[in-house]
């Protein structure tokens, strides 16, 4: 007898047992079910988490570093503290950095605070303010969506002019074309002379269009007199990412005048480092998770495991029969692994299609969340099911297959 | 060469401390054709015999030859082969299926040796319609009388021709008329070259047989040539 007929016997009577105990069937897999539904669910939503995630950072762009007073991953309130006691990075240094660095493709000195923004009576709170020059088109990756952006004069003139984010425009003008019309931040006056392109939010939070851009000096000169500069510098070949940054250091540690041994008293960020700190958490988030759900997968298998004895127990006469009639041990093994395997295997089905539905609901709830379920995740339930079923059932079945045909077939 | 041959054949059963002597030194030649009864009274040993017989067991000193083969030093697998090709067996209780009809339980020991589904089939049916059951192939045991289900049964042993069909109180759960029917269905099995071994306690039922052996005590009481009926000479 070959494995082919054997598995296709196996299923044959798998299928006619699950039949004759419908309701236990279904009870005993509703375990399974419920283990597969968290398992999947949890899956997904990690997955969901994470591409959020990378969706939003790469707004950073992976070829710019950000020179800034601190560093964006702090692990202790004492480093954040330290961090505060540098000294700030001026203008100065900016345009020091802006003229010797070689490896960059644009280097763009900002500074920022938050203001009110008017337009006539309508107001927009809390709107990031930019100090910013022209090079700052390219580092951050805005497009502009209308009008113009600055030019390097202009941002370096004192003319009050000003590019709105989208989320901006919209608050202010709702339906009018804001190009041309003059708006209020603190005491001052700017003529917006484009709009940039809608880019989304951070997770669903943080808007990336609620800003204002104005020139650089406009904000020295307007809204705060010595900010800590943060730098952008884009570089030119992302391969040499590492050489530009240690150009970057050196050439940072020259201009503020750091003494060998001395530890550098700025930071360069990059986008790298929130992905390896955002890693961490999920991948921990992702194991107690997964452990947690886990858990409820095993119980589901545990339900299995007893209903297979009872199988198992319940057939001992018809186990007798087809050994007597020439079914080995390992014929008798196959058929309730296979029966297991069947049994979680619907299970596993029916949870997943669950999943799916589940998804389909998270994600009209939650649409700027992506929400889907991956071909991966559906593998690993469905293997996950089977491996379950089989694992589960080869106590019970191991049982059957070694039953003494003589006694089997005097039970009742 | 006798199709079946037995040497100081002993079976013990360990019980706690105790020992039981289920069968004590029994040796026996069975000749292809045979048309045997296995007589005794309960816990004389004959269900041990038989079991031994069936290769559903093994016996704890001794050898025992089937068709040539020693199946006294054969492991599980092999001596399920053994059942699967060269046994076939008739219970009191049916022992069908219950969720398979008949033609399903007939097909059981040829799926087990491997037969392609085309053929299993064929012989299934030839078996079934030996057995006059041709038109109740598609019927669940619990759809048929005691005596279809024991025609099934028999159609079930006989389907991979096997060397000997091993009959345990064939009669026991049907009523006189059927049960004769069933001995007649044996009787004409025989007549066609079968050798058959069937386990009673009945007389009636064991006088249909050619050769009688009676169990007492693990020992075989008395063998003798069954002369009861003068059209079923002994061989």
């Amino acid at each position: 007898m070959n494995y082919l007929t054997e598995i296709k016997e196996g299923l044959a009577i798998a299928w006619d047992a699950i039949r004759a105990n419908k309701m236990r069937s279904i009870l005993t897999t509703l375990g399974i079910i419920i283990g597969i539904v968290t398992v999947t669910s949890m899956a997904t939503a990690i997955d969901a988490l994470n591409r959020a995630f990378h969706d939003s950072i790469s707004v950073l762009g992976a070829d710019v570093l950000f020179v800034s007073q601190h560093n964006w991953v702090n692990r202790t309130f004492e480093e954040w503290i330290k961090d505060n006691k540098r000294a700030v990075i001026t203008h100065q240094e900016a345009e020091a950095v802006e003229r010797e660095m070689t490896e960059a493709q644009a280097v763009a000195p900002v500074v920022t605070t938050f203001q009110a923004v008017w337009y006539k009576d309508h107001r927009a709170s809390r709107v990031q303010i930019i100090g910013a020059t022209d090079q700052f088109l390219i580092t951050s990756g805005f497009n502009i969506a209308q009008g113009r952006y600055l030019t390097s004069a202009e941002a370096e003139g004192g003319r009050p002019i000003c590019v709105i984010g989208n989320d901006v425009a919209t608050n202010l003008f709702h339906m009018d074309t804001p190009i041309g019309k003059r708006i209020k931040i603190g005491a001052r006056r700017l003529e917006v002379i484009g709009v940039l392109e809608k880019r989304g939010s951070f997770l669903g939070t943080d808007s990336f269009d609620n800003e204002v851009i104005i020139p650089i000096q406009q904000f020295l000169v307007g809204y705060m007199r010595r900010p800590s500069f943060d730098i952008q510098v884009k570089v030119r070949d992302i391969t040499h990412l590492d050489d530009a940054k240690e150009e970057l250091r050196g050439l940072m540690r020259k201009i503020r005048h750091d003494k060998p041994g001395d530890p550098d008293d700025f930071s360069i960020n990059q986008q790298e480092q929130f992905i390896e700190t955002f890693n961490k958490v999920t991948g921990t988030i992702a194991m107690v998770g997964l452990l947690v759900t886990g858990m409820s997968l095993f119980v589901g298998g545990i339900g299995i495991m007893n209903i297979m004895f009872v199988s198992v127990a319940e057939r001992t006469r018809e186990i007798g029969v087809r050994k007597a009639i020439g079914a080995k041990r390992r014929t008798i093994l196959l058929q309730f692994l296979i029966e297991a395997a069947t049994i979680c295997l619907l299970g596993g089905l029916a949870g997943l299609c669950i999943t799916y539905l589940l998804t389909l609901i998270a994600s009209t709830v939650f649409p700027y969340f992506p929400i889907t379920m991956s071909v991966p995740v559906m593998i690993l339930a469905i293997l996950t099911s089977v491996v379950t079923g089989v694992s589960s059932g080869f106590a019970p079945a191991w049982r059957a297959a070694r039953m003494n045909p003589v006694d089997a077939l005097r039970s009742e | 060469m006798s199709l079946i041959r037995l040497q100081n054949i002993s079976r013990l059963y360990q019980m706690g401390t105790e020992t039981i002597h289920a069968l004590r030194t029994i040796s026996l030649e069975v000749q292809r054709g045979e048309y045997v009864a296995i007589m005794g009274p309960s816990g004389s040993g004959k269900s041990t015999l038989m079991n031994l017989l069936g290769c559903l067991d093994t016996c704890t000193s001794g050898t025992y030859e089937l068709n040539g083969t020693n199946v006294s030093d054969l492991d599980d697998n092999e001596l399920a082969e053994i059942r699967n090709r060269e046994i076939g067996f008739v219970f009191q209780t049916f022992n069908l299926l219950p969720r398979a009809n008949a033609l399903r339980n007939v097909e059981l020991p040829l799926i087990y040796s491997g037969k392609p589904s085309d053929e299993r089939r064929e012989i299934a049916l030839q078996a079934l319609s030996s057995v006059g059951l041709g038109d109740r192939i598609h019927h669940k045991p619990n759809e048929m009388s005691g005596g279809q289900r024991q025609r099934v049964a028999i159609a079930r042993a006989l389907v991979n021709s096997p060397s000997i069909i091993l009959a345990d109180e064939p009669t026991g759960n049907l009523d006189s008329k059927t049960g004769e029917e069933i001995m007649a269905l044996l009787r004409a099995l025989s007549e066609k070259g079968n050798t058959i071994f069937v386990v009673t306690h009945e007389e009636d039922i064991a006088r249909r047989a050619r050769r009688i052996l009676r169990i007492r005590d693990g020992l075989i009481a008395d063998d003798s040539a069954n002369s009861a009926k003068p059209h079923s000479p002994a061989p």
